[in-house]
């Protein structure tokens, strides 16, 4: 269940992530599943990829389009990974479902320039009108479970992260959000955090662009 | 017969080094004549690019695929992964596999006859290393006319033989894969084969090492047996053997072999004693034993960076010998180095084995990043 609702979310997803990555690039994606984006990217901007999930069944995949693979938990932190040793560091879809994100985005920016971070909007209309109403834990398209057996084990609204950043003085270069079916750039930011069912955030430490 | 597999094969002996071109040791004493047993299996292409080379572990020999003779029961140690369609395949790649010098199934070792005594060498025979086994592959491929192999893969000590050619002839390796294996033989393993060599050296049939004859067969026995408790994780042994009785309801109250576990035990170490060589197991112990990256190349984190190869690792969930966390370890110090290079850990209950048995999984990876390698160029692959 969980490979198959990433993988839709990711199609909406993959466009916008390209077109944030320069070409020539060297890029980590963290939860890259089969490799599929990074796959992608390789043809569309020639990039150096690594990809790291949790699944190595899936890895295979990667393998076979000569990428390098990383078979490991995000949980323990990636200790082995070179500061500053990626270009872009991509985390789409992965941060809510991991035990550790302020450990996973830690290592993100340590490990690269600049990080894409994808996630599913817990503060959007939706989630909270069901919650309102319905009094139930809620649900929407981007998020389909039951409380019992949601991967999402991380509530997260935009506000929620763009605090974040502030407190840790991580600058936001770009953000971008799901509203309907269209991605959404900084013009519809004031509503985004009740409109938009997901957002994407490229962030860095170093403050250069 | 398994059309997939190579079919028959034959053993070829390539012999180099005399008295004024010795081969000189790790140790620095000096080895001539040199012979060594290896195998080929598919076919070199025109520039002979597609050579693979496979490094056999502590108990294998040259012949890793097919058969020696139409009735031959005994398949290739590796035949399983090498073949027509297998993950090595021999449709596309060279495949070679030659018998580790101290060895004893054709390359020189403690059994040779020594040419000017006409008796075997024995404890005469000199300490030879990794680097050692390397240096004489290394010798064996420029005879067969390789200047770069594709691929070097091998596991356990295969392994370090796959790590000792990337570091030792870095431009000789395109890419290499390094299986349950890692940067130095750990305290554990070192004081496992330490049980295992006094096994051997403290059976009186030793006779310090020049026996003629079967030798010390009850002391290999008890090493081999040792060997593979070692190879086996717990939940295997338990699901495998349990408590179980070998032949009876009740307990007989005797130092019988009683236990199914014990029986197993005993038939490994009696099957070993009859195909292997115990001065051999001495030397290829303590090769083990004295390899450590660190000693030979310096900091760990900084040993791999004239490297080319483009490496793939794999680790095995349940493998105590040669934990996962030791195959991390060169894992990070690669990216230390920013290398290319990729990790798995495939889940098996089968321990240290797995390497050997679950071919299946293994076959996937090694067909993917085979495959992989020739797109890598393609996708800005870093080599």
């Amino acid at each position: 269940m969980n490979e198959h609702y990433v993988d839709r979310l990711s199609r909406t997803d993959r466009d916008l992530i390209i077109s944030n990555v320069p070409d020539g690039s060297r890029v980590l994606d963290l939860g890259c599943g089969d490799c599929g984006l990074l796959v992608e990217l390789a043809k569309k901007k020639k990039i150096q990829g690594v990809g790291l999930d949790i699944d190595g069944d899936l890895l295979t995949k990667g393998l076979a389009y000569g990428l390098s693979v990383y078979h490991g938990n995000l949980d323990d932190g990636l200790p082995g990974f070179p500061d500053q040793s990626f270009d872009y560091v991509i985390i789409n879809q992965t941060l809510q479902v991991v035990k550790n994100p302020l450990l996973v985005l830690q290592e993100t920016l340590r490990i690269g320039r600049f990080a894409i971070v994808g996630f599913p909007n817990f503060g959007h209309w939706r989630l909270r009108w069901g919650l309102f109403l319905g009094g139930r834990a809620p649900k929407s398209h981007a998020l389909p479970f039951e409380w019992y057996d949601t991967p999402n084990i991380r509530v997260l609204t935009v506000t929620d992260f763009r605090d974040y950043c502030r407190r840790e003085q991580i600058h936001v270069v770009r953000d971008a959000y799901l509203i309907g079916s269209r991605w959404h750039k900084a013009s519809r930011r004031f509503s985004a955090n009740i409109m938009a069912q997901a957002a994407m955030f490229v962030i860095t430490r170093s403050g250069t662009i | 017969m398994d059309r997939k597999s190579v079919g028959l094969v034959q053993s070829h002996t390539y012999t180099f080094a005399d008295a004024d071109e010795p081969l000189v040791l790790e140790s620095g004493k000096t080895l001539a004549p040199v012979a060594v047993a290896y195998e080929t299996y598919g076919s070199p292409n025109a520039d002979r690019s597609n050579a693979v080379l496979i490094c056999h572990a502590l108990s294998g020999d040259a012949h890793a695929a097919g058969y020696h003779h139409p009735h031959d029961k005994h398949l290739g140690w590796w035949d399983g992964m090498i073949g027509p369609g297998k993950a090595f395949d021999t449709d596309r790649y060279w495949v070679i596999c030659s018998n580790a010098i101290g060895g004893c199934k054709g390359t020189t070792g403690p059994a040779s006859i020594h040419p000017k005594t006409g008796k075997a060498h024995g404890l005469d025979f000199p300490i030879v290393t990794i680097r050692d086994m390397v240096d004489v592959q290394q010798r064996l491929i420029t005879h067969l006319g390789i200047e770069r192999l594709y691929s070097v893969a091998g596991g356990s000590m295969g392994g370090f033989q796959v790590l000792e050619w990337a570091l030792r002839y870095p431009e000789k390796v395109r890419s290499a894969i390094c299986l349950a294996s890692s940067a130095r033989l750990s305290a554990q393993g070192i004081a496992f084969n330490a049980v295992g060599r006094n096994a051997i050296t403290k059976d009186s049939a030793w006779a310090e090492g020049h026996y003629e004859g079967d030798g010390p067969e009850n002391g290999l026995a008890i090493a081999r047996m040792v060997g593979h408790i070692t190879y086996l994780s717990e939940l295997l042994m338990d699901s495998k053997f349990g408590r179980r009785l070998q032949s009876a309801d009740r307990l007989s109250y005797d130092f019988s072999t009683e236990f199914a576990v014990e029986s197993y035990l005993n038939h490994k170490g009696n099957a070993f004693k009859r195909r292997f060589d115990a001065n051999s197991y001495l030397y290829m112990t303590k090769a083990m034993d004295y390899f450590d990256i660190e000693r030979s190349y310096g900091p760990l984190n900084r040993a791999f960076a004239d490297i080319q190869a483009r490496f793939m690792i794999v680790a095995y969930s349940t493998d105590w010998l040669f934990p996962s966390a030791q195959s991390k370890a060169l894992v990070h110090a690669l990216l230390a180095c920013n290398k290319d290079v990729s990790f798995i850990e495939v889940d098996s209950p089968y321990g240290h084995d797995a390497f050997l048995v679950e071919e299946d999984r293994l076959a996937q990876i090694m067909a993917a990043f085979l495959s992989g390698g020739e797109k890598a160029d393609v996708l800005g692959g870093h080599s």
